[in-house]
């Protein structure tokens, strides 16, 4: 998560997380929860690096759930949900994108740290970092 | 050796106590020590028994203990043995270096200052009145103008009786080693103004026998008005210009490191010196001798370390360093003096408190015997055998149960010195005189006060000596360092100055106080 600069492209390095929505009774749901947005609190974050970082982060994951399964982390940053950015949303337009009733599938794109410390240490020296 | 000895006879151990009995035993040994050495006011009855620091250790066995004023009221019996410690000494020849024959250099400035004054105050009428009475038929009438300058004379002659009064006629507060400068200064001014306007006047009216009294009298008045001036200028520099603050002094007393900081204006050393003690006097709670080290007992752990010597006389190598390396064992070597000296101030703070609940509550329950007896209240009473006291029999009356209590309590914060059984007494009769509840006539006793507490009034006044490096005449400058000394402790000024205030201005506009909820919402999908 490297740190924003507003108006400057954004560089990250993300993964690609397919999430199939689960029916519960009337509901579909993703089995995770979000935090954060830019009406809220960044400093609260408690998984964010740079704490002026108003992106939307995983809170929590029910253990067993549809991201659970899908490999989805605490702690992760969504970038894109469905093609859709998610780095400059309140919290209650991100909650709307992740709940489409239309949709079955969420196709996401976090980043985490960890992604970027093992893209570095695996190619070297030479990984253009802004 | 002695107490050693004496301890052993006593095996009573108390299931009250709750330290330690090795503790205790430190703590009697210590306490009988420093007790042999405490001095004893004149009127009491000392009996000083060799069991006595042992069952005083014991709160139950106490109580019934004989005791010396605590429990003879008002009776003072023939005998007394006390012993004159180190501090009867001190005190001794404080009474008598302070009881020299009044000093006639504390009035000499003062009376010189007089003098010149009143000299100066009747210069303008002797230059009014001479003329009048040596050639009165030669002189030229004068009319309205003079007498407008007969009122402005006396108007303004008045002025600098009254203010002249009110400034410099007050008795000095202290007599300083070298001379102070400004009053100096301003003496040989108006010396010098008088002598020059007596001297124009003997040699251009006297002389000439000058007719034209017009011109005398406003010569007078030009005088006064020099002299008013002069007030002026004096007032400006001994009283006015040491008001604004521009030093911190930092006075700390030698022996037990109580420190004030005491803000002061321009003002020289010895000034600034008589300034500090005049705070002190008020603002420093009183000296205590006997309140000052460590007890031996904790001290001297210390010094027992082991010594090494070598009686091999070959000095090798091997036997220095091996000599050495002891040397650095014994000084690494775990030293508890610090344990003890937590215990006895652990085991001395227990006691000062015990000892405290016990006087509040022997106080208040002597003070539940007396009431008021009102004037209007005789009438209604059907000839009840009550008598009617005066504020100094109550006190005599309600002070026996209180006695013992209170001097247990000062024996144990060694304030024994400082309140005999009169003085006592004195300050009983005074509180009940002015209504006051048993917490404000224990005010005095809870906690140590001002020295000017415990001043007996005498016109000798203290001596103290001002030690310093710079000229007592200087003024006060950054880092400059004075000390007063007195027989037994000294004070320590050091001089900072206040820093300079750069004020800025910062304007908010009420309408601009405004606030937002901080959110925090987390949503699970």
């Amino acid at each position: 998560m490297s740190n924003f600069m507003p108006g400057q492209p954004l560089v990250a390095v993300v993964q690609r997380i397919e999430i199939k929505k689960l029916r519960q009774g009337e509901n579909l749901i993703l089995g995770f929860s979000i935090g954060g947005g830019i009406d809220q609190d960044p400093g609260q974050n408690p998984f964010s690096d740079d704490k002026a970082d108003k992106g939307i982060y995983v809170t929590r994951i029910t253990p067993g759930g549809p991201a659970d399964a899908a490999n989805l982390r605490m702690g992760d940053k969504i970038m894109q949900v469905n093609g859709y950015d998610m780095t400059m949303m309140t919290h209650d337009q991100a909650r709307k994108r992740l709940t489409q009733k239309k949709e079955d599938v969420v196709r996401l794109l976090v980043t985490r740290k960890s992604l970027e410390e093992a893209v570095k240490t695996s190619m070297g020296g030479c990984y253009p970092r802004q | 050796m002695d107490n050693e000895s004496q301890y052993s006879g006593y095996s009573y151990k108390s299931s009250h106590s709750r330290s330690s009995r090795k503790h205790r035993d430190r703590r009697d040994r210590h306490r009988s020590k420093s007790r042999d050495g405490s001095s004893r006011g004149d009127k009491s009855v000392t009996i000083q028994t060799p069991g006595e620091p042992l069952l005083d250790a014991e709160s139950t066995r106490g109580d019934e203990r004989d005791d010396n004023w605590g429990e003879t009221t008002t009776v003072v019996t023939g005998t007394s043995e006390h012993s004159i410690s180190n501090e009867d000494l001190t005190r001794i020849t404080k009474d008598l270096e302070e009881s020299t024959p009044l000093e006639c250099k504390r009035f000499v400035g003062p009376a010189l200052g007089g003098c010149l004054s009143f000299f100066a105050l009747l210069t303008p009428l002797a230059f009014l009145i001479l003329p009048q009475v040596l050639w009165r038929d030669a002189l030229d009438p004068c009319g309205t103008p003079c007498e407008g300058l007969y009122v402005s004379l006396a108007f303004k002659l008045l002025v600098l009786l009254i203010s002249s009064w009110a400034l410099f006629l007050r008795p000095p507060r202290a007599t300083l080693p070298r001379f102070f400068v400004f009053r100096c200064l301003l003496m040989v001014l108006v010396f010098l103004f008088v002598a020059s306007y007596w001297l124009f006047y003997g040699v251009r009216v006297l002389e000439p026998r000058e007719r034209d009294y017009r011109g005398i009298v406003e010569y007078a008045a030009s005088l006064v008005d020099a002299l008013l001036f002069i007030q002026y200028l004096a007032l400006v520099l001994l009283e006015v210009r040491h008001l604004q603050p521009a030093f911190c002094l930092k006075v700390v007393r030698s022996t037990d490191g109580a420190s004030k900081f005491y803000n002061v204006g321009h003002l020289s050393i010895q000034r600034a010196a008589v300034w500090v003690l005049d705070r002190y006097y008020s603002d420093f709670s009183v000296f205590n001798p006997a309140l000052l080290n460590l007890p031996k007992s904790i001290l001297s752990k210390k010094m027992t370390g082991f010594k090494v010597y070598s009686l091999d006389e070959s000095t090798t190598n091997n036997s220095s360093g091996q000599s050495r390396a002891m040397i650095a064992a014994a000084a690494r070597r775990r030293d508890n003096s610090h344990n003890e000296f937590y215990y006895e101030e652990a085991e001395m703070d227990r006691r000062v408190r015990k000892r405290k609940a016990r006087l509040v509550v022997a106080v208040e329950e002597a003070f539940t015997h007396i009431k008021r007896f009102h004037e209007d209240e005789a009438a209604s009473y059907l000839k009840l055998p009550r008598e009617v006291m005066d504020p100094r029999e109550a006190a005599q009356a309600i002070f026996a149960p209180m006695a013992r209590a209170m001097q247990k309590y000062l024996r144990t914060t060694r304030q024994q010195a400082f309140h005999s059984m009169e003085s006592i007494l004195t300050h009983l009769q005074f509180c009940i005189t002015h209504n006051m509840t048993p917490k404000a006539f224990l005010e005095r006793y809870l906690s140590p006060g001002p020295t000017v507490q415990y001043q007996q009034q005498n016109g000798r006044g203290r001596q103290w000596t001002l030690v310093s490096e710079e000229p007592v005449t200087s003024a006060l400058r950054q880092g400059l360092i004075f000390s007063l000394r007195r027989l037994d402790f000294s004070l320590v000024v050091t001089v900072m100055p206040l820093p300079f205030l750069r004020l800025g201005e910062e304007f908010i506009d009420p309408k601009s106080h405004k606030f937002v909820m901080r959110l925090q919402s987390e949503t699970s999908v």
